[in-house]
C-alpha cells in the first residue's frame, strides 16, 4: 500500500492550547480513512491541517510536520494554492458559493486556468455524475446552487472539489445536517471514488464510519488514541477508551 | 397610576417620533410651495435648459448649475468611489481584524472634520496646487472634485466594509479549500456576495456630494458657467442657493427655492435608489 499523508510528531497551539498532541501515523492512498471521537477531540483541527484551511485563522502554531507524498506541507516555501488544489475539502455545512450549479462545480477548474468550454461541460456531468447529483440538476444547471436542498447541496459540494480532479478528499462530518437518503448517496459516492483518490472522512457518527472507512483512527481530548483498520476497531479494539466510545458509553 | 405612565410614555414617544417627520414634511412643503408656482411660471423647459442666469434681468436658467452639480458629484466619484472601495477591500480582506478595527473608526472621523476646514484647506493648499501645476484659477471643478471626493471616503468605506464583512465567512473558506487565492476569493465571491452594499455607499457618497455646499463654494470658483475644461471655475446648485439667498427678494428668491426643488427631487432620487439596493441586499440573504 502507497502512503499518502505521514503525520509526524504533530502538535497543533491555538492561542497556545494544545489542541492536537504529537500525533503520528500515515494515511494510506487510495482508501478511506474514517476520524471518529467526541466533540472537540481535535478531529476538525487535524482535518484541516491537512490541507492548511488553518492558515485563514490567527493565533495558531504548529509543531512537528506533515508530509504529503513524501513533501513537507509546512516548509516555508510550500505553495498552500496548490495544497488545497490537490487536498480538497467538504464542509459540515454545506455552503455552495453565491452562484449557479455549473458555475458552482467549474469554480475550481477555472481557478486552474481550464477556459475550454467543451472540457468544462464535461467536467460538470463527470463530477455531478460522481457525486450522485447529475440526474436531479442536469435540467437547471444555470440555477442558483442555493435554491438545492441541503442534501443536494452537499452533494454539489462534492462535486466542485471533484471537478478539481485533486489527490485527496477531505470531508468535515459531511453528512451531520442530512437525511438518511442523502446520507446514503454520499456514502455510495465515497465507496466508488476511493479508487481514484484518498478519502479522509470526519464523522460523528460511528456507524457512518463503520459503513464506508476502510481504516479508522480514534481521537480523545487531542490525542490519537487508536488506529487500525474498521473491522479491528469496531469488533476488537484494543483500548479501553476506544470501546467504550463505540458501544455508547461516552461521547 | 402605572397604567397612565404607560400611556403618558408613549404619548410623549410618538410626539418626539412625529415631530422629526414632520420637520421633514414641512421643509419639504415649504419648498414646494415656494418653488414649484416659480417653476411653472417661468416655464420648466426655460428654467431647467437655459443657460442665462440673470437675476436683475429677470432671467432665471440654471442650466449651468446643473451641469455644474453633475460634473462635481461625477468628478468626486471619481476620485472617491475607487479610493473608497479598494481601501474598504484592502481593509476588510487583507488586513488583520485587530488593526481593521482601529483604522475604520479613525476613518469615520474623517466625517467628523467640519466642511469648512474641508474647504479652508482647498483654498489654501489645493488651489494654489492647481493653479501652479495645472493653470487656470486653481478654485475650480478639479479642486471641488477632489475636495468632495475626500469628503465622500468614510461613507464609501464605511458602508462597504460592513457590508463585505456581512457575507458569511464559510464562502470565503469554500473558496479557499478550492485553491483560491486571496484576491481570486475576493473579487469572485466576496465582492460579488456584497455588490449591492458597495453599490448604496457609492450612491450615498453620492448624495453627500450633490448636497455639500460650503466646502464646495469655497474651492469651486462660483462663476457661472458651463464647464469646458476640469480647471474652469463653476458654481454648483448648492451654492447658488446660499451665495444669492442673503440679497434675493420676489422672483429671484423664487428661484433659489426652485434650485432647492430640483436639488430635493434628485436626492430624493439618489436616497431612493441606494434604499432599493440595501434592500436588495438584505433579502437575498
Amino acid at each position: 500500500m502507497k502512503t499518502k499523508f505521514q503525520i509526524k510528531d504533530f502538535s497543533f497551539y491555538f492561542n497556545e492550547e494544545k489542541v492536537l498532541k504529537n500525533i503520528n501515523f500515515e494515511i494510506e492512498a487510495n482508501s478511506i480513512l474514517g476520524i471518529i471521537g467526541p466533540a472537540g477531540s481535535g478531529k476538525t483541527t487535524f482535518l484541516r491541517s491537512l490541507n492548511r484551511m488553518n492558515d485563514l485563522e490567527s493565533g495558531y502554531r504548529i509543531e512537528g510536520n506533515i508530509l504529503l507524498d513524501g513533501i513537507d506541507i509546512y516548509k516555508p516555501e510550500y505553495d498552500v494554492v496548490e495544497l488545497r488544489k490537490k487536498v480538497g475539502m467538504v464542509f459540515a455545512m454545506p455552503v455552495p458559493l453565491p452562484m449557479s450549479i455549473y458555475e458552482n462545480v467549474v469554480y475550481g477548474p477555472r481557478l486552474s486556468g481550464v477556459q475550454d468550454k467543451k472540457r468544462l461541460d464535461e467536467l460538470v456531468e463527470k463530477s455531478l455524475s460522481s457525486a450522485y447529483l447529475w440526474e436531479e440538476v442536469k435540467d437547471r444547471l444555470h440555477t442558483s446552487g442555493m435554491r438545492l436542498s441541503g442534501g443536494q447541496q452537499q452533494r454539489l459540494c462534492l462535486a466542485r472539489v471533484l471537478a478539481m480532479e485533486p489527490e485527496a478528499i477531505l470531508l468535515d462530518e459531511p453528512s451531520s445536517g442530512l437525511d438518511p437518503i442523502s446520507t446514503a448517496k454520499i456514502e455510495d459516492a465515497l465507496t466508488v471514488l476511493k479508487k481514484s483518490y484518498t478519502i479522509i472522512l470526519v464523522t460523528n457518527n460511528t456507524k457512518q464510519a463503520a459503513r464506508v472507512a476502510d481504516n479508522t483512527a480514534f481521537f480523545l481530548m487531542g490525542e490519537l488514541i487508536e488506529l487500525g483498520t474498521t473491522s479491528q476497531i469496531f469488533t476488537s479494539p484494543v483500548k479501553t477508551q476506544t470501546d467504550d466510545y463505540i458501544t455508547g458509553r461516552f461521547g | 397610576m402605572k397604567l397612565f405612565g404607560e400611556k403618558a410614555v408613549r404619548r410623549i414617544l410618538m410626539v418626539t417620533a412625529f415631530s422629526a417627520l414632520s420637520g421633514l414634511l414641512l421643509i419639504a412643503l415649504f419648498i414646494l410651495n415656494e418653488g414649484l408656482p416659480f417653476i411653472f411660471k417661468y416655464g420648466i423647459k426655460e428654467f431647467l435648459f437655459s443657460s442665462d442666469w440673470y437675476p436683475h434681468l429677470g432671467k432665471f436658467g440654471i442650466y449651468p448649475m446643473i451641469v455644474a452639480s453633475l460634473w462635481v458629484t461625477l468628478g468626486a466619484m471619481i476620485v472617491g468611489a475607487p479610493l473608497g472601495v479598494f481601501g474598504a477591500i484592502f481593509l476588510s480582506e487583507y488586513t488583520p481584524r485587530p488593526v481593521m478595527k482601529i483604522i475604520k473608526p479613525t476613518i469615520e472621523l474623517l466625517a467628523a472634520i467640519p466642511s469648512v476646514v474641508y474647504g479652508f484647506i482647498g483654498v489654501m493648499v489645493l488651489a494654489p496646487i492647481i493653479r501652479a501645476n495645472f493653470g487656470g484659477p486653481g478654485l475650480s471643478l478639479l479642486a471641488a472634485s477632489i475636495i468632495l471626493g475626500i469628503m465622500i471616503l468614510p461613507t464609501v468605506i464605511s458602508i462597504s466594509i460592513d457590508s463585505i464583512l456581512a457575507v458569511p465567512q464559510s464562502y470565503r473558506e469554500g473558496s479557499y479549500a478550492l485553491g483560491a487565492t486571496t484576491w481570486q476569493t475576493t473579487h469572485m465571491v466576496t465582492i460579488k456576495a456584497s455588490k449591492s452594499g458597495i453599490i448604496a455607499s457609492i450612491i450615498l457618497g453620492l448624495g453627500r456630494a450633490i448636497g455639500e455646499t460650503m466646502a464646495v463654494i469655497m474651492v469651486a470658483g462660483n462663476s457661472v458657467n458651463i464647464p469646458n475644461t476640469p480647471l474652469d471655475s463653476v458654481r454648483t446648485l448648492t451654492a447658488n442657493i446660499a451665495l444669492e439667498m442673503s440679497y434675493a427678494t420676489g422672483m429671484h428668491r423664487q428661484a433659489l427655492f426652485a434650485t432647492g426643488v430640483v436639488l430635493l427631487i434628485v436626492i430624493i432620487i439618489l436616497n431612493s435608489l441606494a434604499s432599493v439596493a440595501i434592500r436588495k441586499r438584505m433579502v437575498k440573504r
